[in-house]
């Protein structure tokens, strides 16, 4: 273990960072926006300390720092990651040095508190990937809608305050019942520690109650449908920074909350449940892949892609549990749930770029409508071939980040169900149908209007800016490898949580998953000492 | 029996409070128009020598004096302490708006020094008698601090309503006492609880009377459905004495119902509870829903409180210690939110204008970004989001509920406080989404002033952060 607290760091650092952007206020017009960036880069550069001591080989946690917080209750300031949270640490830091500079010339109506909010939330999404005692997890959970909220409202659209607002109460709404089972779960198991959490036999009508409010509040965040109508809604209306950060970041909150919450400690609610969450996942892909096709606004297109894509996510999560009531083909749940990680990092790329080029055009014209463009290749050649690339990508390319993820979560479900597997596969129609003729109705063609006769080619920031993503996208798309290896161990000691069937001696007959004892040794994960 | 003049010692803080009453009654009488401020000074002193001497007395075993009238114990210290403190607040904040109004006048510190002063006495009673007494001399003051503008109309019928209801609660109080000391035969905490254990609940009289106690409470806390006066008040009055009577005193009725309820009547606990869950569920549901249609955000404060007593009724009705613990937590932090809130509305005050309406928010972030701040604090943390101790504080009501089985009060409680957000959010929205009114002036305000809403603001952060601290107090008081 580390002695050095790695995470703590990376969690405040941008925090503090973002107190000394708002100190710094907007009397010097480039002061605040350079602390910005530095603390940015610095907090990205720390970050990758972390992937740069993980130990690929185990599934224990890493990094872990654990000191008391709120004694009286056993609450903790618990910090520790494994190869699920790691990654997803790395995303955000990556990302966030991309919002700071998009906002660079945008942003004038008090950038230092524009770049105070994306630093602090910076670290507060950090928190939520690295907590390991709930209510610390949950602080986080929800002090991250305070900088969200702050930053649609203030430098959103016109429509900024009905989407903020219902931005907040809808994963308000999603979270409070979520604290309720924390609670709950704290009084069977005496500690906050979430891995207590995971070592403890619940009743099925328990483990069912506990799931529905754990649904609720990731649900709302992935989102799934029918709770994602808040998502188009806040994109349309975000500065173009926080609609990178809600793609890239807060969506892949929910994904992560399942993976940690939901599956390993009630997987026999999520086993008879798992139907519902995979019917869920093939509406948003098929059904919302047909409304993102009917968009005229770019950034609604983007946002309708982003729900079918996490749909994939999720279907990668829960097909898992038909799999593993199979025998014969247990090799197929590890592929799942990585299929569903690598996706969520993909994703986060994807749709930060993508988010990113609407921005681009957005600040030449103004305008999101796809009708108000036609021919930008022409004046944007630059910026043409990013838009593709990044279309193609969306669309799942082979050779790109998106294909990976779509591919595996595929063959996850052919093992499971072929008629299943057809209706996601349809995605790579679909998405690629809906991306391509919004890039063909934007990109290509006449030059359409004297706005676009005008435009000017990416600038620098612009050009570091989709460089990088692309890059990245181009990576992961090529040499996934590395990515694999390092949350391999960790999925293999959760597909093994979540195979056992958790419910207490007296239920037994009840487990549809196998019943090994005990449970505890079967928990390969340190749990607490003493309490 | 003859006096022991160690008595007067536990009650040094309530004698400093009285010496500077009567002080400040007499010196103003010579002090020139120029020179009121002097009264101001002169109250804060005699209130920070008042929060020395409570940590200088107090500590130690509990101890009770004046042959059982009073008492001295690690929950009178912390609340004797929050009352003060948060009184100081409200002092230094309702400077600058008696002062532009010609109305730094002695009568308001000594009416509000003597109301203080009630409220210590309610926190350290130890028989029905003395918490009644320190009941009446907080709520009278009151009425005339509500009244105290006595060419406004709207005060005039505040105080009016303030006074019939307030009666009408003392009365409710008072019929439950004689009850009370009806079938026990004390009206001494210590020997009620005794005969309470050897009666139980076979006599029917002590039910009923504690059915009046508990009305009198809920007309003390302004819990639903003895709520009525409370929102007409908090409008009516003048937002200096909304502030006085809308944030300390919260910690008062929170000692008066621990006094009568835990030291008393802990032996009834399950008639009682009952009648806190309905309260409960009654205030939560009408105080947040209420709270919605309003555009006086002193109105809309006013059913905010509401809900909270709610809330604090949560713990209470858990009645454990853990319970206790947490309603006590509750009851502190949300004096201090309250006392933030209400002097941002004197500090957007100025002469000839009182911020009355959410539009009077409007644009704050322009005007001044650092009590911009402030106010998004406490409306998070009323709203009880973390990292603000609001969160916190729900946090211990919810797990003393759940650690009842209530879960389903729990999930009420929830559900509520989502409809709460709302208007939170939006008076957030107010602050940061919207553009100042073209004719809204710099704020000006004094350093003491800023520097007392910065500590305001920060430390209900800071108690977010850090809970472990207060929250270990409020446990020891309950052991």
């Amino acid at each position: 273990m580390n002695e050095f607290p790695l995470l703590t760091l990376v969690i405040w650092l941008p925090i503090i960072g973002g107190v000394a952007v708002l100190a710094s206020g907007d009397k010097s017009a480039n002061l605040s926006k350079w602390i910005a960036l530095t603390f940015a880069v610095l907090t990205f550069l720390v970050s990758l300390g972390l992937w740069i001591g993980f130990d690929s080989s185990t599934a224990q946690m890493q990094f872990v720092e654990r000191s008391a917080w709120i004694p009286t209750f056993n609450i903790e300031y618990f910090l520790g990651v494994d190869g699920i949270s790691m990654p997803l640490i790395i995303l955000t830091t990556f990302i966030t040095i991309f919002v700071i500079v998009a906002g660079w010339e945008v942003i004038t109506y008090k950038p230092s508190q524009y770049m105070a909010a994306f630093l602090i939330m910076n670290g507060i999404m950090v928190g939520v990937f690295a907590a390991l005692d709930a209510i610390l997890f949950y602080v986080f959970w929800e002090a991250m809608l305070i900088p969200m909220f702050l930053i649609i409202g203030v430098w959103g659209g016109p429509n900024r305050v009905y989407a903020t607002i219902k931005f907040f109460l809808y994963t308000f709404f999603g979270s409070v019942f979520m604290l309720v089972a924390l609670i709950y779960m704290y009084f069977q198991s005496g500690s906050f520690s979430i891995l207590d959490f995971q070592g403890l036999q619940l009743g099925m009508t328990a483990q069912i109650l506990i799931f529905i409010a754990f649904l609720l509040a990731f649900a709302v965040k992935v989102p799934m449908f029918p709770v994602h109508t808040w998502l188009p809604d806040a994109h349309v209306e975000a500065p173009t920074g926080g609609s990178v950060i809600l793609a890239a970041i807060m969506l892949k909150i929910g994904g992560y909350g399942f993976l940690r919450f939901s599956m390993p400690i009630t997987p026999d609610a999520s086993a008879s449940l798992a139907w519902l969450i995979i019917a869920l996942s093939l509406i948003a892909i098929l059904y919302i892949g047909f409304v993102a096709l009917v968009q005229q606004d770019m950034k609604k297109l983007i946002a309708y892609s982003s729900i079918a894509h996490m749909g994939f996510v999720t279907l990668g999560f829960f097909i898992v549990f038909s799999i593993i009531q199979n025998p014969a083909l247990s090799s197929g749940s590890v592929m799942g749930i990585e299929g569903g990680m690598v996706q969520m990092i993909s994703h986060g790329f994807i749709s930060g770029a993508l988010f990113l080029c609407v921005g681009v055009l957005y600040d030449r014209v103004h305008s999101r409508e796809i009708a108000d463009y036609g021919g930008v290749v022409n004046t944007m050649p630059w910026f043409g071939a990013f838009m593709v690339f990044f279309a193609m990508s969306n669309a799942g390319l082979p050779g790109t980040s998106g294909f990976v993820g779509e591919f595996m979560v595929i063959l996850a479900t052919f093992r499971a169900d072929f008629w299943w597997a057809v209706l996601a596969a349809t995605t790579l129609i679909l998405a690629a149908a809906f991306t391509l003729w919004m890039v063909k109705r934007v990109v290509f063609g006449e030059v359409k209007n004297e706005k676009v006769a005008v435009l000017q080619d990416l600038n620098a920031r612009e050009t570091f800016n989709l460089g990088a993503l692309a890059a990245a996208v181009l990576a992961l798309g090529l040499w996934p490898a590395p990515l694999m290896n390092v949350m391999h161990a960790t999925v293999e000691n959760l597909v093994t949580q979540v195979s056992v069937c958790k419910l207490p001696a007296a239920e037994s007959a009840d487990c549809v998953l196998a019943r090994p004892e005990p449970i505890a040794e079967l928990n390969g994960r340190p749990v607490a000492a003493t309490h | 029996m003859p006096f022991d003049a160690a008595n007067l010692l536990p009650i040094l803080p309530e004698i400093a409070l009285l010496i500077t009453a009567c002080v400040v009654l007499v010196v103003d009488l010579y002090l020139k128009e120029k020179d009121k401020g002097f009264n101001h000074t002169l109250s804060l002193l005699g209130l920070v020598v008042a929060i020395a001497l409570t940590g200088a007395v107090g500590g130690g075993e509990r101890e009770i004096f004046f042959d059982g009238n009073l008492v001295r114990d690690a929950m009178s210290d912390l609340l004797k302490g929050a009352i003060l403190l948060v009184s100081l607040f409200a002092f230094i904040y309702a400077r600058p708006w008696l002062k532009d109004r010609g109305m730094l006048v002695g009568e308001f510190y000594v009416l509000g020094l003597l109301a203080v002063l009630g409220m210590l006495i309610m926190v350290s009673a130890n028989s029905f008698l003395t918490i009644y007494l320190g009941l009446e001399l907080q709520a009278l003051c009151l009425y005339a601090l509500v009244a105290f503008d006595r060419d406004s109309k709207t005060g005039a019928e505040a105080a009016m309503k303030y006074f019939v209801l307030g009666a009408l609660g003392s009365g409710m109080l008072l019929y439950g006492i004689s009850m009370i000391y009806g079938a026990t035969g004390s009206i001494e905490f210590g020997p009620v609880a005794q005969a309470v254990a050897e009666q139980g609940m076979s006599n029917k009289v002590l039910v009923f009377g504690i059915a009046f106690l508990v009305i009198g409470i809920g007309f003390k806390f302004g819990a639903v459905p003895f709520h009525m006066w409370v929102p007409d008040i908090y409008e009516g009055a003048p937002t200096p004495a909304v502030l006085i009577l809308g944030s300390a005193p919260k910690i008062a009725a929170f000692a008066l119902a621990i006094r009568m309820l835990a030291d008393g009547l802990q032996g009834l606990l399950a008639d009682w509870q009952g009648m806190l869950i309905i309260l409960a569920v009654l205030s939560m549901g009408l105080g947040n829903l209420v709270a919605i249609a309003q555009t006086n955000i002193k109105r809309m404060l006013a059913y905010s409180t509401i809900s909270h007593v709610g809330f604090i009724f949560l713990g209470l009705l858990a009645g454990s210690a853990q319970g206790y613990a947490s309603a006590m937590f509750y009851a502190i932090v949300y004096a201090v939110m309250a006392a933030g809130a209400f002097g941002i509305l004197l500090i957007l005050s100025r002469e000839g204008f009182d911020a009355e309406n959410l539009d009077d928010l409007k644009g704050l972030n322009d005007r001044d970004p650092w009590y911009a701040a402030m106010m998004a604090i406490v409306m998070f943390s009323m709203a009880g989001v973390p990292p603000t101790v609001g969160f916190m504080a729900k946090l211990l009501v919810l797990e003393s509920v759940i650690r009842l089985d209530l879960v389903w009060l729990a999930l009420v409680a929830v559900a509520f406080s989502i409809i709460g957000a709302f208007y939170y959010l939006r008076v957030v929205k107010f602050i940061y989404f919207d553009r100042p009114a073209p004719n809204a002036p710099v704020l000006v305000t004094t350093g003491g002033v800023r520097a007392a809403m910065t500590l305001n603001g920060l430390s209900l952060l800071a108690l977010g952060l850090f809970p472990a601290a207060l929250l270990s107090l409020c446990q020891a008081a309950f052991v």
